[in-house]
């Protein structure tokens, strides 16, 4: 339970060899898990109403990272999926766009075209998503390939077998050889926590990928259940709210996967605001990776709204 | 972003506070002839209602009417028709739930969360399960056919005014008893909706009678010579006047007294729940708990660590209308608490310990304190030795497993303790080492009705709940 106190330096070190790393991550402090989840129920009875609701509800979909992940994806598909996320209610003006668009990397040109310079940026998935199990350099070139055509973001995933035997140090150089192939592009990297299963090892995870240097830690892919859940990502909160007090920097985070309600959007922001703070209410430090989620933001907006609710074929089904 | 969660009020449509209320004798509200006293919402200081002080006379009849109920009706009853009674009281208090939260957050000033998620369905739960035992007494491994006492007099604070009533009336009833119950002055108004809930289960007339009042109502009671047996909760002075006044008689005892539990951080717990077992172990219904962890016994070795923790998390902290679903700390139940915390708070700080509170805007009427840490508190500072009962955590270090046992036992109480860290064996050394009745592990505050609850030397004797809870109220 000494993390807080060590210095930039001394993080430095914890990666300078296979069994420094495995030191420092399991030195880390454990995870109760009853505890844990314990915390989130008590965060999930929190009562947003009324006009904190509606800016929960715009927050959210400002955080949204639209994704669309199938094997069926076509040019189509990618072009109304951006022309949602550049206007997801087309009936009011005032109804913010989302973070970004994620796709796989084979369609990051056309989504970059479709959104040309709306601000809404794009995603892709890269390093033989979902499972992450190809040669290291079929994975820098999945990822430079994204990158050449335009990718603001990619979204890695870490090799779980390496991981869960304990080759900290082989996920470690993998994140930052990606990274490197990233250029200016933002670097997400996602853990399958559904596949590391216990708390201990995704707050592991977690520290390993901030020290690799990426952006962002991102629970899931989304083909994996469980995917996103309240106490994992509660996990992941507190490492970045660790992490920016040891070295200054902050990280983002984004569950993604099993997120379809407002209702659960919402208990996320809860949990952002108080175990992260209010610095990470923001879409450039935290995100949704989802799909329906929209939708039923949309409906629940324009029910603070007017009153009344939308029937479902009000809202765009893309 | 800053997010500002907008009030979120919890209806008061749903209670209906009459102007005045009687006592409850023989299955009816009866006008009392002592004289009538005020109960006030601790958070705003309304007046709610004018509340009946029982006398001497009054004590005596609602005594008479226990004892007929006993005599003629409940010790008869199989145990089975009582449980049918129990089982039939627990599910009005399902039902009624929102109706006893609300009402017991507005006259004890606790927040809206901990009465719904907490205090309710604990009471309820409690009836559920002595309900279960009204049957099966001669399976408790107390004799092969336990005899109830006959009259309970019960006497109850006003830190959970609904739930200690389950804690007396349940295991009481189950057992055969019947029952004269005083809630605390302050808090008089959910054991009088639970009087109307005995009516609305057809209760037999005279098996519960409750008589408010204040310190002469409750000397009158314990030391009344038709009752068979006191129970009592509350403080260790009170205790011990209560245990003098039955000195001698045939009168059996249970007192549950107070507290100063050490809350033991090793330098290898699982350090974020651990500051949420501290935060929930003392700030919990505002610290007004008698097993509250209020003396945080921190590894030296991590001290300044958790602490910043802690400070940090006490900022997220929400105090305010006991009423708002969001609120995390309501009001001191009384001005007469609010004056003693402020006393032992204001002692500390002469004696040199450093005091610290996150800025929060406390409302102007009704009785707040602010969440409260004292650090650089030693054994011999009087914050580090008696009872605040209120939201004040004295924060002292130790260094080995064996300086925590003793600075831990250190103490005239010994209700509760709690142990956190990753080792399952130093867990257990620990529990065995512990002079404390209920020892939680990477945990704080949890109860449940199936576990004995009680302590050793000056917090009192006797067990509540679980199947011991049956002995105090058998022979």
């Amino acid at each position: 339970m000494t993390t807080l106190s060590s210095t930039a330096s001394s993080l430095a070190e914890a990666t300078s060899s296979d069994s420094a790393l495995r030191r420092f991550l399991h030195g880390l402090p454990g995870v109760d898990q009853v505890g844990a989840e314990q915390r989130v129920a008590t965060l999930g009875t929190r009562s947003i109403k009324t006009t904190a609701k509606q800016q929960a509800i715009d927050l959210a979909i400002r955080m949204v990272d639209l994704t669309t992940l199938e094997g069926n994806d076509t040019p189509g598909k990618v072009r109304t999926l951006a022309a949602k996320a550049q206007r997801p209610d087309p009936t009011d003006p005032t109804c913010p766009a989302t973070a970004a668009v994620c796709v796989y990397p084979d369609m990051v040109g056309i989504a970059k075209q479709a959104l040309g310079s709306s601000g809404v940026k794009v995603a892709a998935v890269a390093t033989a998503f979902p499972s992450g199990r190809a040669a290291m350099d079929v994975k820098l070139a999945d990822t430079r390939d994204a990158v050449e055509a335009g990718a603001d973001e990619i979204d890695m995933v870490i090799d779980r077998g390496a991981f869960l035997s304990g080759r900290y140090l082989e996920v470690f150089e993998e994140i930052v050889a990606v990274r490197e192939a990233c250029g200016s592009a933002h670097l997400k990297v996602i853990f399958e926590t559904g596949e590391l299963q216990t708390y201990d090892n995704v707050r592991r995870a977690s520290w390993l990928a901030m020290l690799a240097g990426a952006h962002f830690i991102k629970t899931s892919t989304g083909k994996v259940q469980p995917a996103a859940t309240l106490p994992v990502t509660l996990v992941m909160l507190e490492a970045v709210r660790d992490f920016r007090e040891a070295t200054g920097q902050m990280i983002g985070v984004k569950p993604a996967g099993g997120i379809r309600t407002s209702k659960d959007a919402i208990k996320y922001l809860v949990m952002v605001n108080e175990v992260a703070g209010e610095d990470w209410l923001d879409p450039d430090w935290f995100r949704f990776g989802a799909s329906t989620l929209l939708n039923d933001l949309l409906m629940q907006r324009n029910k603070m709204k007017t009153g009344h609710y939308w029937g479902p074929d009000y809202v765009t089904l893309d | 972003m800053k997010f500002e969660y907008a009030p979120a009020p919890e209806s008061r449509a749903i209670v209906d506070i009459k102007p005045s209320y009687g006592l409850f004798v023989n299955g009816e509200f009866v006008d009392g002839h002592g004289k009538s006293f005020k109960t006030i919402s601790p958070s705003t200081e309304e007046v709610l209602a004018e509340i009946a002080e029982a006398d001497e006379a009054d004590v005596d009849a609602a005594v008479k009417a226990a004892r007929r109920a006993y005599a003629r009706v409940w010790s008869k009853m199989s145990g089975a028709e009582r449980g049918k009674y129990l089982f039939r009281i627990a599910r009005i208090i399902q039902e009624r739930s929102r109706e006893f939260a609300v009402l017991e957050s507005i006259d004890n000033g606790k927040p809206i969360k901990e009465s719904r998620d907490v205090d309710v369905p604990l009471v309820a739960a409690h009836f559920f399960y002595y309900a279960g035992w009204a049957d099966k007494l001669s399976y408790a491994g107390l004799g092969s056919d336990p005899q109830p006492l006959g009259v309970a007099g019960q006497v109850i604070p006003w830190n959970f005014p609904l739930l200690m009533l389950a804690w007396k009336i349940a295991p009481a009833l189950a057992c055969g008893n019947t029952v004269v119950l005083k809630p605390a002055e302050t808090t008089p108004l959910t054991a009088l909706l639970f009087a109307e809930v005995c009516q609305q289960a057809d209760l037999p007339p005279g098996v519960v009678n409750i008589v408010t009042g204040a310190g002469e109502t409750g000397r009158a009671l314990v030391s009344h010579p038709d009752v068979d047996k006191v129970a009592f909760t509350g403080s260790t002075e009170v205790g011990r006047a209560i245990a003098k006044a039955v000195a001698g008689t045939e009168k059996k005892v249970t007192l549950e007294l107070g507290g100063k539990a050490a809350n033991i951080v090793f330098d290898d717990a699982p350090v974020d729940q651990a500051v949420e077992g501290i935060v929930n172990g003392i700030f919990f219904n505002q610290g007004h708990v008698c097993c509250a962890g209020s003396r945080l016994l921190v590894q030296e070795s991590v001290a300044e660590e958790v602490l910043d923790r802690l400070k940090r998390r006490m900022k997220t902290l929400r105090v305010g209308d006991p009423l708002d679903k969001n609120t995390d700390i309501g009001a001191i139940n009384s001005g007469e608490q609010l004056a003693k915390i402020r006393a032992l708070s204001e002692i500390a700080e002469s004696e040199g310990a450093e005091r610290w509170s996150p800025p929060c805007e406390l409302p102007s009427n009704g009785f707040w304190f602010a969440p409260t840490i004292f650090t650089g508190v030693s054994q011999a500072h009087r914050i580090a030795r008696e009872e605040v009962f209120g939201p004040v955590l004295s924060v002292l270090t130790f260094r080995t497993p064996k300086e925590a046992v003793e600075k831990a036992n250190n103490t005239p109480f010994g209700l509760s303790a709690g142990v956190w860290t990753d080792k399952g064996s130093r867990i257990l050394w620990m529990a065995s080492q512990l002079r404390a009745g209920v020892v939680w592990s990477n945990t704080f505050n949890r109860f449940d009705p199936a576990s004995p609850f009680g302590g050793y030397k000056e917090s009192g004797y006797g067990r509540e709940g679980g199947r011991h809870g049956l002995e105090g109220y058998v022979r």
